[in-house]
């Protein structure tokens, strides 16, 4: 059973251990500051296949099979995958991972799904599953013809907006009654379940503003429910803000008395060079932090390098309908603390 | 969080960068002029070969679309856009990379449903006003306008 914290944290009593990890990236990714640490750059962005749909399905393939592998495991001991992606009816998510036979939940949180998946593959493993399985992955030209313009239009983009990752990431989740006398860490300690934050932003081509207000409440929500602060953190890692987001993430939480400046960074601004790569305000979409985490930040924290993470990936949850229509964003995000090591709590 | 939206709103604007027009505004004059001045040498030309000024126009159109379409399929012309922005939108070009690209984009949808429908997607709505202006136009002129 996990214990609730306040109103919306819950302390795992056996937490589960993140046993291995996969990150897929393409050219552009390649290219930026953590492209030396993916285990797979593919150059060529249709992965081989024929469409641009197909070619983020292949994302979601092979990051599982990469991840699985990695893992010493068979689809067989997965007790559950939960995977989820940007297109329409999640179909970049389920069409990749359809002929593997793993029992499949599929999620739908927009760009905070990896965190949504961490979260629920936490509390599954807390009841009792033993393997389980998370992928999220998104491919810029998939975002682009659904939510934007086709790839050829000369249209520009403002300088608020950010760029689609064309990567994913996997991850292969043991719970306890899985794990192995000497189980090697990241440990999933804590979740906080998001709630859905709208302040009337309208402008889809500013999702860090958008979103900046549900990463904070999640945030604050998170210390709160804890009793915890930003120094109990080596990082608290937010997933696709870019740097309008995470400016707007440092401005709200310093009115309710928080400075997360220290600690915070945001993975929309590690995966690319903002000023060598024309990415605008960084990067976005599921794939984005999927890939900085499991390329980056999990291997960092089962080396021990980095001893405590708060990662909260935001969603915006939006429709192309939905801002033809005039709406505003509605965003959501949803936390997980990661540890290097089982016993090392930031609360007491 | 206590914040009204029209706080977040300012606070929005304080931090989300603007568009610099005094970078955009001259690139997009010096590459939309360069694409009229190529039109007006067109037409220059065609009327030397001894075409007749209103089909010299006519055939300079032709050319600037069909050079355009194929820097859309070659994948330049959006690389052009990306710094000319309104200057490559705003002339006769602007117009055939909105047809073609959803028309090559689209493609994976098969010809009819993708192509076929979706080619109209990004101009359909300037064909659609366009038309109805000058069918406005023409029937103002009729009933008002002299013969």
């Amino acid at each position: 059973m996990a214990l609730k914290r306040g109103k919306q944290t819950y302390l795992f009593q056996h937490p589960a251990a993140i046993r291995s990890f996969a990150a897929i990236g393409s050219k552009r990714e390649g290219e930026g500051p953590l492209g030396e640490f993916f285990d797979t750059i593919d150059p060529d962005s249709t992965f081989g296949q024929k469409s641009w749909e197909r070619a983020e399905s292949r994302l979601h393939h092979d990051t599982v099979e990469l991840a699985v592998k990695k893992a010493g495991l068979s689809y067989a001991d997965l007790d559950c995958l939960l995977a989820g992606d940007l297109l329409n009816q999640c179909i970049g998510a389920t069409f990749g991972v359809r002929e593997l036979g793993i029992p499949y939940l599929g999620i739908y949180g927009a760009c905070s799904n990896m965190a949504e998946g961490l979260l629920l593959s936490a509390f599954l493993a807390e009841s009792g599953l033993r393997y389980l399985g998370v992928s999220t992955a998104s491919h810029f030209c998939t975002a682009e013809r659904q939510y934007r313009f086709p790839l050829e239009y000369g249209g520009q983009r403002t300088p608020t907006s950010q760029w689609t990752v064309t990567g994913g990431g996997a991850v292969v989740v043991a719970g306890a009654t899985a794990q192995t006398p000497d189980q090697a860490g990241p440990w999933i300690q804590a979740a906080a379940i998001g709630t859905i934050e709208d302040k009337g932003i309208k402008d889809a081509a500013n999702m860090g503003a958008a979103m900046a207000p549900a990463a904070a409440a999640t945030i604050l929500g998170f210390l709160s429910d804890t009793g915890t602060t930003p120094e109990d953190y080596d990082l608290i890692l937010t997933g696709d803000l870019g740097q309008v987001g995470s400016d707007l993430l440092y401005e709200l939480a310093i009115r309710e008395g928080v400075d997360l400046r220290s600690r915070h960074t945001d993975c929309g601004l590690l995966i690319y060079d903002r000023d060598r790569q024309d990415v605008h305000a960084g990067g976005s979409g599921c794939g984005c932090c999927a890939s900085v985490l499991c390329s980056y930040i999990l291997p960092s924290l089962r080396e021990g390098r980095v001893k405590r993470v708060l990662f909260a990936a935001t969603g915006a949850l939006l429709s192309p309908t939905s801002t033809q229509q005039g709406e505003s964003i509605p965003s959501i995000a949803h936390a997980v603390c990661l540890t290097s090591r089982k016993e090392d709590l930031p609360w007491n | 969080m206590s914040l009204t939206e029209s706080e977040y709103d300012a606070l929005t604007k304080r931090y989300s960068q603007n568009s610099k027009p005094w970078i955009n505004v001259p690139k997009a004059f010096l590459i939309g002029g360069g694409i009229c001045a190529l039109g007006q040498g067109l037409i220059e030309g065609y009327t030397r070969l001894g075409l007749p000024a209103d089909l010299a126009s006519g055939a300079c159109s032709m050319t600037l679309v069909v050079l355009s379409a194929l820097c859309t399929g070659l994948g330049i012309y959006d690389q052009i856009a990306r710094h000319a922005g309104a200057g490559t939108l705003v002339p006769i070009t602007g117009f055939a990379n909105a047809m073609v690209s959803p028309a090559l984009e689209f493609k994976s949808e098969g010809l009819i449903l993708g192509t076929g429908a979706k080619m109209f997607a990004i101009a359909g709505p300037v064909l659609v006003y366009g038309i109805s202006a000058s069918v406005l136009y023409g029937l103002i002129r009729f009933l008002f306008g002299q013969a």
